[in-house]
């Protein structure tokens, strides 16, 4: 009897048809799970991209489709003599290479402005307050605010007749005429990266708060026996593990900020003079409402590989550490 | 090393006490361990000879210093955390140099200190690996080894071996006292495990609901329990209480309210009459024959090897018994028990407290 039971076992085991064998084997069950997010990704990722870089090569404008002409729109030489010879396209533009120099200097100093604003106000958050709870939700605030609705607000702080800090500085009897908040070019520049930082710094704040709610209090506790002083303790406990967190938030941070443009399109739109343009907002001037579709898309193309140079720099920083490596069946 | 005076201590959170004015005195070298259950307050008081945690009232003395003010770093006292809190991104041989890079000791000296102590701890191959990559046990001697290099005056260990697996937490155990031994720094140690007290500690301090039981000897709590308390506390399997009255009319004895009677040596300081609980270990409960001791039926045997532990049911309460011979027991069977005379304990009914 036992003998049959066996056998009987036996035969059941080569059953399974071809289709439940599909469902049980990994690989194929993970295929299957990962084509609605592939077909997502296809259909709303790659397919924008693709449609710009093509567009990028094109002499396409509004209402012409366009055709193909290579990297014209990037690099043209033109030459009406032996030694007199003229650079045309992206190169030899130079309003092109003046929101380059922008978007990366509004980029890197509103970025580290953030990063160093919003450590701060995470450690601060992260000792005994009080009103903890309501200290945390006002930091959110601007972050809540619809940013075009910043935007304006901003706007109208910086306006150079109705500007609340230059009435309230005038008043204080600090300054005797109204600061051209937006009609210089540096101070234009400086006003923008404010309102950026003032918008962005919640959420590096509150990203690093959960992170440093993540480590352990006996570790600080454990630190502090070993004679660690708070200065001592940040730079040898805290910011080492907090580093992985950094990585990511900063590189959310920077890649916001360097395609930012609703704030720069609500307050300055590019001026004066393209002082302010970055790469997002010259792009679109000059594709919908210069209409050179070609040109614009071409613009925004040469962002993608500073886009991927920042990516590949957080990709390396955010590889595990080797001390996050769990044990081999970790 | 030093000699620490813990005098009526109290601690509160906002306004619960949680510490009633404790009194403890560990001498120098000594291996002190602190023993209760959960949420008694030993972490706390712990916490508080380290620093980490304020005293409400009372002192902490450390070699003759009033240490309540001083901060943790200039207490000179290392502590093994439970759950180790070795810094997660330090090597083996950086987390155990940490607190020495600290205080600025030169680099020859640290290498010197952190290769004694892997030494020590069989640590050595370790050395350049992450918390991470090591067992439970391992990380339990790096824990321990941090502690070692800085030689502090005194080590503090809160339950270290609670997350260590039972064979682990018996190797442990030797290798910590050995550790002592070598050492001679004066320890205090807190667990819930009365075994680990047991065989660990030179002086225990037995603790409950924010004060102190009793302090002893190991042997000598368990020989001579001050409270009913303590008496259930240290020995495994548990003392059997037993509440009855004293009677004294001829052999002296304390009869249950079934009627049981359980024999009492004449020199019993209790009077007639008087409610007392009768305690007793399983170990000091003899099987004899019908017509000795008192009756008791079978419930579950539990055979252990070494010996063998039955537990039965007497009067709706259940008693444990031990025996080192071998028996055949099945249950519902009828045994009778006779208690060793020497052996029993006697505690006021009200105040649990030894008579
Ligand atoms: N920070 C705190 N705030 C309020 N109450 C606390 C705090 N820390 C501990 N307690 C309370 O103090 C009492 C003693 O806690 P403690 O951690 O010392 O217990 P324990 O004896 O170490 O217990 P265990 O064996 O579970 O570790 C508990 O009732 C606990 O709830
Ligand atoms: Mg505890």
């Amino acid at each position: 009897m036992t003998d049959s039971t066996l056998r009987r076992s036996a035969v059941a085991m080569t059953g399974p048809g071809l289709w439940t064998r599909l469902n049980n084997d990994r690989n194929w069950l993970g295929f299957w799970f990962m084509l609605p997010a592939a077909a997502i990704l296809v259909l709303f990722l790659t397919y924008p991209l693709g449609l710009g870089i093509w567009l990028s090569l094109t002499d396409a404008s509004i209402g012409n489709p366009g055709k193909f002409v290579g990297i014209l729109n990037f690099y043209e030489k033109e030459c009406y003599g032996p030694d007199d010879c003229e650079i045309y396209g992206l190169f030899g533009d130079h309003v092109f290479w003046q929101s380059v120099w922008q978007t990366i200097f509004y980029t890197t100093v509103a970025s580290v402005a953030k990063f160093a604003i919003g450590l701060y106000l995470a450690l601060l958050l992260n000792n005994h307050l009080p009103f903890k709870a309501i200290l945390r939700a006002v930091i959110l605030l601007p972050f809540i605010v619809p940013t075009v609705l910043s935007a304006i607000a901003f706007w109208w702080i910086y306006d150079a007749q109705f500007s609340i800090i230059s009435w309230s500085l005038t008043k204080l009897g600090l300054i005797d005429q109204y600061i051209d908040f937006l009609g210089d070019p540096w101070n234009a520049r400086w006003s923008l990266i404010f309102a950026n930082v003032w918008r962005g710094v919640p959420f590096v704040a509150i990203t690093l708060l959960a992170g440093l709610q993540t480590v352990p209090p006996s570790l600080y506790e454990a630190a502090t026996l070993d004679g660690a002083g708070r200065w001592q303790m940040f730079r040898h406990v805290t910011f080492p593990l907090l580093t992985p967190i950094i990585a990511v938030v900063m590189t959310f941070s920077v890649l916001f900020t360097f395609t930012d443009f609703q704030l720069i399109w609500a307050i300055t739109r590019g001026g004066p003079a393209n002082a302010t343009h970055l790469m997002a907002t010259l792009s679109y001037q000059r594709a919908i409402l210069g209409g050179n579709m070609g040109e614009g898309a071409a613009i925004s193309t040469a962002m993608i590989p500073f886009l991927l140079a920042a990516i590949m720099v957080s990709w390396f920083g955010l590889q595990r550490r080797k001390w996050q490596q769990g044990e081999s069946d970790d | 090393m030093a000699d620490v005076e813990i005098c009526d201590v109290r601690k509160s959170f906002g306004a619960t006490e949680v510490l009633h004015g404790v009194d403890i005195s560990i001498p120098d070298e000594s291996f002190t361990v602190l023993v209760g259950p959960s949420g008694c307050g030993k972490s706390t008081l712990l916490r508080m000879i380290a620093g980490l945690e304020k005293v409400t009232s009372g002192e902490i003395v450390i070699r003759g210093q009033v240490v309540n003010e001083v901060p943790p770093k200039q207490r000179d006292i290392a502590m093994v955390f439970q759950n180790y809190a070795l810094y997660p991104h330090m090597k083996v041989f950086d987390n155990m140099a940490f607190s020495l890079k600290l205080a600025k000791v030169d680099a020859k000296q640290i290498e010197e200190a952190v290769h004694r102590a892997a030494g020590i701890l069989n640590l050595e191959d370790y050395l350049e690996r992450f918390p991470r990559q090591l067992s439970g046990g391992q990380r339990q001697r790096v824990a321990m080894g941090r502690a070692i290099v800085r030689d502090p005056q005194v080590f503090l260990f809160d339950e270290p071996l609670s997350n260590l697996d039972a064979k682990l937490r018996v190797q442990m155990r030797t290798e910590i006292r050995e550790l002592h031994q070598r050492l001679r720094t004066t320890t205090i140690y807190v667990t819930h495990d009365q075994i680990e007290a047991m065989t660990m500690a030179d002086q225990i301090v037995v603790m409950h609901d924010g004060i102190v039981e009793q302090i002893g000897a190991p042997l000598d709590l368990y020989d001579n329990p001050a409270n009913v308390f303590v008496a259930g506390f240290i020995g495994s399997p548990a003392m059997n209480f037993l509440p009855g009255s004293v009677e004294r009319g001829g052999r002296a004895q304390v009869t249950m309210s079934n009627g049981t009677t359980l024999p009492l040596a004449e020199e019993a300081a209790a009077g007639e009459g008087q409610p007392v609980v009768y305690g007793v270990r399983p170990e000091h409960l003899d099987l004899v024959s019908e017509s000795d001791g008192f009756a008791a039926e079978v419930v579950v045997v539990e055979p252990m090897g070494s010996e063998t532990q039955v537990l039965a049911r007497l009067d709706g309460r259940e008693i444990i018994a031990a025996f080192r011979e071998r028996h055949e027991f099945h249950p519902g069977q009828r045994i009778h028990l006779r208690p060793n005379l020497a052996k029993v304990h006697l505690f006021h009914q009200d105040s649990g407290q030894r008579l």
